[in-house]
């Protein structure tokens, strides 16, 4: 290995880059354009259900419960229904997810009788919204029928009831429960992953589809050499976009980073190292920058949004995946950056995860090195 | 690793190579060898064999059989070393056209090691050889194939290399500038370095010092051009022109005294019998069957004429014995 060679082909490949549009795009503006997208496209939070409220009491009793409803936070009042009809076109015309029906007995019940019924209707062809909305919705109306025991306690002279048992709750890392703060981490991964396979992945083929590759095995550079050359300038690139999304992450979307930088800049390098040595085994195996930038985006972008446990977590997967996952590179790269934003882990509580990426830049480095050979042959 | 067997005086020596791909065989049974500072020419067809034959010397492609010696190295044994030795420049993959006439040259001094202290002068000379001073920053893309083809040249010779390949240099490339590159690749020659260059202009073989007539990776002569020319052809060589030509030809194969008809453009080339008076004959028949002769009259065969006479023979004797 001579440095003179590998400075030569780095400096090269610098200047291609900045004069090549697509690369430029990959590297400056893709990370931007995913932080955006997916920071604020991609939320698991359900807030502002629409909800359509056919209130057919009309009394200060009903108007109390719908008043804890447009109180809360998981629920927006879209449209007050006079009847079924108009209910069931709310809930086909999309104007509402959920339907509240307070009947027209539910004072008189609540004072009679010391309970009383509200109906909920639900959208469910989504699911999930769908189930947590009615879980929202029961605990809008638990803490209504509360209040109303409370009340009638202290009407009646009796002391509050006591006892039963209250779960005080604390929930860690991720205080507010946003779920901004858990996606973001793993949008960095995915950009690096993303990013750095695909520059790398244009960088032998371009050269074997312009004819250069010719002319440069044909010089006394090695292999390796080439190799060192190629991927310092991406491994450049790589950290300033690390660099570029953790400014982005903790000031933009004031996600907290509680890890220390160092640990964060050992494991990126890692990352990379896998990632770059993926892309350049891409490009060194496929000899086309069209198939070589698919096969890019196939190995990198797919496992990496779905089997690396950023938005969707492994451990709620069925095993056969979840033994796939531990295929993915990203997924030891996700679960460092979750665990250095949120918890602020130290590199040894990550001891495991950094070892299996070590194993895997070994791995993807020994291949690479091996994958480019200076022959036509 | 050096071959003893192999003296100083000898840059490139070749020992019954073979090159298949698959079942096509690519180069059948080569044997050449070249002096130093001497320049010698790949001359036929596209397909017959001179760009994997120059490959392989410089080895980007492993020989199926036969061994290689490029100054002095196995060729197949230690790739690496060679290229130390040798430039090697192509018309087809040369140089990158995103870089600037001065960033090319600066990327190959560093592939090549040239040492910083020599860099600059070489630089210039290169720049200066290719007529390219005042043009260090523009982009190669936008350079005409004369000067492309010629900082080309001036790449492949930053690190003074013994040996050079120049697999069809001149290709595409207009003759006011391909004589300028002729006269480049003299002045090197002068300084005692061997070049190997191919080209499928019959013309420049006048230009090499021995000539490689190769057709179908066979190697049918390895002679200097004036040694090429006083070849026997087999007879007289006679050119005609005339109004249909596609006629002639049929009428002049089989003809009494008429051994091979060829067509060069717009004008036919015909062998005949010495001395047998078959011109007039050729006149008469052509007369008989309405062709209009413009002019026939015997001319020095060229190395097109002998090229293309050899090729039909090797392939007569070919079928004859296959």
């Amino acid at each position: 290995m001579r440095w003179k060679r590998i400075r030569a082909i780095a400096v090269k490949e610098m200047i291609q880059i900045r004069r090549d549009t697509r690369s430029l795009i990959i590297a400056l503006f893709m990370p931007l354009m995913q932080l955006i997208l997916l920071g604020y496209g991609v939320s698991l939070d359900i807030k502002h259900v629409p909800i359509c409220v056919y209130d057919q009491e009309g009394s200060q009793n009903s108007q109390a419960l719908l008043k804890h409803f447009q109180a809360s936070d998981y629920f927006s009042i879209t449209a007050l229904l006079g009847n079924y009809r108009q209910v069931k076109r709310a809930l086909d015309s999309d104007l509402c997810r959920v339907a509240i029906v307070v009947p027209h007995d539910f004072s008189e019940r609540l004072s009679d009788q010391g309970s009383s019924t509200v109906s909920l209707l639900a959208d469910a062809s989504d699911d999930n919204t769908a189930n947590i909305a009615i879980g929202y919705a029961q605990a809008v109306v638990a803490t209504f029928s509360g209040n109303v025991q409370l009340e009638a306690a202290g009407f009646g002279g009796n002391p509050p009831p006591q006892g039963g048992v209250l779960l005080q709750e604390r929930v860690w890392f991720n205080e507010g429960l946003d779920s901004r703060y858990f996606i973001i981490p793993g949008v960095i991964a995915l950009i690096m992953a993303l990013v750095g396979a695909l520059l790398t992945s244009l960088t032998i083929s371009r050269e074997w589809e312009r004819g250069t590759m010719e002319l440069l095995i044909s010089t006394p550079v090695s292999s390796n050499e080439v190799m060192a050359g190629k991927l310092i300038p991406y491994f450049v690139i790589g950290l300033a976009d690390a660099v570029f999304c953790l400014v982005f992450a903790v000031f933009w979307f004031h996600v907290p980073f509680r890890g220390t930088l160092f640990t964060l800049f050992f494991t990126t390098s890692l990352f990379l190292v896998v990632v770059l040595g993926v892309g350049f085994l891409i490009s060194a195996g496929i000899k086309s920058q069209i198939g070589a930038t698919q096969i890019a985006v196939l190995v990198t972008l797919l496992p990496t949004s779905i089997l690396s446990g950023y938005a969707f977590p492994i451990d709620q997967m069925p095993p056969v995946v979840q033994t796939i996952t531990y295929l993915v590179f990203a997924r030891y790269y996700v679960t460092i950056l979750k665990a250095l934003f949120l918890k602020g882990s130290g590199i040894l509580d990550l001891a495991s995860p950094i070892f299996a990426m070590i194993i895997y830049a070994s791995v993807v480095a020994f291949l690479a090195g091996r994958a480019f050979k200076k022959t036509l042959d | 690793m050096r071959d003893p067997a192999v003296s100083d005086e000898v840059a490139i020596r070749v020992d019954n190579l073979v090159k298949r791909f698959g079942d096509f065989v690519a180069i059948d049974h080569i044997s050449f060898q070249v002096e130093r500072g001497k320049i010698i020419g790949f001359l036929g067809p596209n397909g017959a064999g001179k760009s994997t034959t120059i490959r392989i010397l410089c080895g980007l492609l492993r020989p199926t059989e036969g061994r290689v010696f490029v100054a002095g190295i196995d060729v197949a044994r230690d790739p690496e070393s060679v290229r130390q030795h040798i430039g090697y420049m192509s018309q087809k993959f040369s140089l990158y056209s995103d870089l600037t006439v001065l960033e090319n040259l600066q990327f190959f001094g560093g592939i090549y090691r040239v040492p910083k202290n020599l860099l600059p002068e070489r630089i210039h000379f290169a720049l200066e050889m290719a007529g390219l001073l005042g043009r260090e920053n523009a982009l190669v893309s936008t350079l005409a194939g004369g000067w492309k083809q010629r900082l080309g040249l001036g790449c492949a010779i930053l690190h003074r290399p013994p040996i050079l390949f120049l697999d069809e240099p001149t290709s595409g490339v207009d003759p006011e500038s391909r004589r300028r590159f002729w006269d480049l690749i003299h002045s090197l020659s002068d300084a005692n370095v061997t070049i190997v260059v191919s080209t499928h202009y019959m013309d420049e073989a006048e230009y090499c010092n021995e000539i490689a007539l190769i057709d179908r990776g066979r190697l049918l002569a390895l002679e200097s051009p004036s040694t090429l020319k006083a070849r026997n052809i087999g007879g007289d060589l006679l050119a005609l022109e005339c109004d249909d030509i596609g006629k002639a030809i049929r009428l002049l194969k089989g003809h009494p005294g008429v051994r091979d008809v060829a067509a060069f453009g717009n004008r036919l080339h015909i062998i005949v019998d010495r001395d047998k008076g078959a011109s007039s004959a050729i006149a008469n028949t052509l007369a008989q069957h309405t062709v209009l002769v413009k002019r026939l009259d015997q001319i020095e065969p060229t190395i097109d004429d002998i090229f293309v006479q050899m090729v039909g023979a090797e392939r007569d004797s070919r079928r004859a014995n296959p």
